[in-house]
């Protein structure tokens, strides 16, 4: 009678799980794509030392891309690295040239609209500047030529709240060519970004003097309506941050241990974050 | 005006048409100095390249060979290049060897900043086309007109400045038209090297507010104007000029 009961269960939840993936569509299942295939495609930055950048031989090396290491190793395939920017993330994803977006990505409502970004987050930054002079709060920039990116966010809230003189440019070698020639006193930009390069030879002198504002949480993504895969990555984040794998790849790549990373390790590991501050 | 602010966000939640710049007092203001910063450029831009077509039309039929090549080399270079390269390459590469001078944060800052850079480029491109306007004016003025000149006892100044010049402006007008429309409209390549103008503003704008359309929009009704009232001036300036009789 027991057995029998058992039995019943078990064909239901197979029942209730099939129809779910049915509802989901044809397509669903990535992950039986990426085993029959036996290749995993991670869209990575590849000009954002040190999280996706390429070493001296042309291959794409990071932080994002030893993560997406990591999934290949676990779902036991190869993985293929494709660089990805900014502006095109997203349709990688969308089209299916890449199964899983690990790219620097900040988590946004409206991105959320568009792909499928893994709960709970990875990493997190948030914006500081590059500078050799000497400023010790954001105020000091009152009136000062800033260099930046043409359409970052924060733009607007360093000219407007703290009284400095954006001049953006289209990407980051035209604003730090301008930095260099002293066009401007400072780069206002991601503090993942400014911390990579202070460990560059080209960048000894210069610093990142001013408190952090705006620190958002970064997301990888699968496509939409990829729920096993999602979750799948789900594991795979918690387990990265109860492991500490992040903060061991920060010192790796010879950053600093981010806070964020640090308080997800804690967080996961069990330890009230409220009671060991 | 606070009414009117309000109904334009009234407007936003009702149809979703994002006007930031009508009614958000920060944007209003930076796209009102992207505007004049707009007209500015164009002003200077107009009047330089003008100059520079007038003495470069001039200089092609001198006497002197190396004063000759020097302008053809000029137009050469300047006509041949992209003005968006022109601009990066003024501004990193030549901007970078020129002296400094301190400012006041100690830094030591290039003697020439973004917005001279641009007047500079853009005023030699678009003057390079009016040399060669120029001269296609120059050269329809009769050869019998130009000896009548010499006979009188005119010097070739003088022939250049008081006889063929005007004959020539009015033969190569609806020509300078098209190239000083379209100097207003390669203003808005400035932005690459982050002159703020009107372009740069509207993009820092949609940037912040996700507005693209409305912002496109925008842009297109305000270079609409600006073009349109550089062609009626031009024209009336042609309907005056005009010779019964000539051309």
């Amino acid at each position: 009678m027991r057995k029998w009961i058992k039995t019943t269960a078990a064909a239901a939840g197979i029942a209730v799980l099939a129809s779910g993936l049915a509802v989901t569509g044809a397509s669903a299942d990535v992950i039986d794509d990426i085993r029959k295939r036996g290749k995993l495609v991670v869209g990575v930055k590849a000009d954002y030392a040190p999280y996706g950048f390429l070493d001296s031989s042309g291959k794409i090396i990071g932080l994002e891309p030893d993560l997406a290491q990591d999934v290949a190793d676990t779902l036991g395939v190869e993985l293929e690295l494709v660089p990805v920017v900014s502006s095109n993330r997203m349709q990688f994803l969308e089209q299916g040239k890449i199964d899983l977006m690990i790219a620097t990505m900040t988590d946004r409502n409206d991105r959320r609209e568009v792909v499928q970004i893994v709960d709970p987050n990875y990493y997190s930054s948030g914006t500081n500047i590059l500078t050799k002079g000497k400023f010790a709060q954001w105020e000091d920039l009152k009136g000062a030529p800033v260099c930046g990116i043409q359409g970052a966010f924060y733009n607007r809230k360093t000219s407007e709240e703290y009284g400095a003189t954006i001049v953006a440019f289209k990407g980051t070698a035209e604003a730090l060519t301008a930095l260099q020639q002293n066009r401007c006193v400072a780069f206002v930009y991601d503090d993942s970004f400014i911390v990579s390069r202070l460990g560059d030879e080209d960048w000894k002198g210069w610093s990142m003097p001013l408190p952090t504002i705006d620190d958002a949480p970064w997301g990888l993504a699968v496509k939409k309506g990829e729920d096993a895969f999602a979750a799948l990555m789900a594991g795979m984040i918690v387990n990265w941050h109860t492991s500490g794998r992040i903060l061991d790849l920060e010192t790796k790549y010879g950053l600093e241990q981010t806070p964020f990373a640090k308080k997800m390790h804690a967080q996961f590991r069990g330890v009230n974050p409220s009671i060991e501050r | 005006m606070e009414a009117v602010y309000d109904w334009f966000r009234v407007f936003y939640q009702d149809t979703g048409i994002n006007l930031t710049f009508i009614y958000d007092s920060y944007d209003r203001n930076r796209l009102i100095d992207g505007f004049f910063m707009t007209i500015w450029l164009s002003v200077i831009c107009l009047v330089l390249s003008m100059v520079i077509g007038v003495v470069g039309a001039w200089a092609q039929g001198a006497r002197s060979i190396i004063l000759r090549r020097v302008v053809a080399g000029y137009i050469e270079f300047f006509r041949n290049t992209p003005p968006l390269v022109q601009l990066y390459f003024f501004y990193f590469a030549i901007g970078s060897i020129l002296p400094t001078t301190e400012n006041r944060f100690g830094f030591e800052e290039p003697i020439l900043g973004n917005f001279a850079w641009a007047v500079i480029s853009l005023s030699f491109f678009a003057g390079a086309f009016n040399v060669e306007i120029f001269r296609s004016g120059v050269e329809a003025v009769p050869e019998s007109t130009k000896e009548a000149a010499e006979a009188l006892g005119y010097t070739r100044l003088q022939t250049y400045l008081y006889i063929v010049l005007p004959l020539a402006f009015r033969v190569c007008l609806p020509a300078l038209n098209n190239n000083l429309v379209n100097l207003v409209k390669t203003t808005t390549l400035a932005y690459a090297i982050a002159v703020p103008e009107m372009l740069y503003m509207a993009n820092q704008i949609w940037s912040d507010s996700v507005n693209v359309p409305e912002m496109m929009t925008f842009l297109l009704i305000a270079y609409v104007f600006l073009v349109g009232v550089l062609v009626w001036f031009m024209n009336r300036w042609e309907r005056s000029m005009r010779l019964p009789g000539f051309g």
